[in-house]
């Protein structure tokens, strides 16, 4: 089984590299981009039966930095 | 007195700082990453600054989970000195050792230079060889040296004086200019800034040796 977790900063934590790209975006032309949030995306690949709480407690753990980011855990 | 100076893959500052230790009298240990258990009777732990696993995940956050890590948490929990110099700062963030955040430079550009710093407090460990209001110079090297604190935060580390040494002229867009903050015991500090690399006049400057200079007096009446 596979569980992907998505990783975003919280809302109100400035996110310097996402307004650089928004910053670039512009200067490539592409108007209304009002704003930009860079996250990430980590791909586990698990042993089958492994819970979602097992997931979420890594993410508590190591997979986020809770002060900052939020996470979403999407199992397939 | 003993220093134990952590090393963890990726560590680049582990030797200046074992120097700096070394310069105020100290006999230092270099304990490895994968200890469980660090050295009978230190009387500070030092983390150092590099590159730690890469800065892989999140700065310091590999490392902050590490064996050696767990006794170091210990070890402060006791009310052990610990200090940790730029990476070693993101370090003891990520365990929880200090609250706050070190994010990506507001600028987005490694910044590597000298930097007049201010002690906003001659009240700790690590400070006391100073006064409060001294400018020191000291250089800086980071790409994730913003740190980052809510309002809430920020008005309790300034409330309990626990701001160690904040800039003069803000390099990275740290909240309130902070460069380097203290532990609620004020045993744990934390900072961007390399006092290492300005512990001897070959270095330019020696105006990080107090950082040093400060513990020794601590522990020699301890």
């Amino acid at each position: 089984m596979k569980a992907r977790v998505h990783i975003m900063l919280k809302n109100g934590v400035l996110d310097p590299q996402g307004e650089a790209v928004r910053h670039a975006l512009g200067t490539l032309g592409f108007d209304g981009v009002n704003g930009v949030r860079q996250g990430k995306v980590i791909e586990l690949d698990l042993a089958e039966g492994t819970t979602e709480a097992s997931v979420k407690d890594m993410c508590e753990k190591l997979l986020a930095n809770t002060v900052i980011e939020s996470y979403t855990i999407e199992l397939t | 007195m003993k220093a134990a100076v952590i090393v963890f893959p990726g560590s680049n500052c582990d030797r200046d700082l074992a120097e700096g230790f070394r310069q105020a009298g100290f006999e230092v240990s270099m304990v490895w990453h994968k200890d469980t258990d660090l050295p009978k009777g230190m009387d500070v732990i030092g983390i150092p600054g590099g590159f730690s696993f890469g800065d892989y995940l999140r700065c310091g956050a590999i490392a902050a989970q590490s064996p050696i890590c767990r006794a170091v948490v210990d070890y402060a929990h006791k009310g052990g000195h610990v200090l940790g110099f730029c990476n070693g700062f993101q370090v003891l963030c990520e365990t929880g050792l200090l609250p706050g955040v070190l994010m990506r430079n507001a600028g987005l550009k490694f910044v590597c230079r000298q930097q007049t710093l201010r002690v906003e407090t001659a009240d700790s460990p690590f400070t006391n060889a100073y006064s409060k209001g001294n400018e020191i110079m000291v250089p800086i090297a980071h790409h994730d040296g913003n740190f980052s604190a809510d309002a809430d935060l920020l008005s309790r580390l300034r409330g309990e004086d626990r701001v160690a040494f904040s800039y003069v002229g803000n390099p990275n867009g740290s909240t309130g200019d902070i460069a380097g903050i203290l532990s609620e015991n004020r045993r744990v500090l934390g900072m961007m800034p390399h006092p290492e690399r300005a512990s001897e006049p070959a270095h330019g400057g020696t105006d990080g040796q107090g950082v040093f200079k400060s513990l020794t007096e601590v522990l020699a009446l301890a």
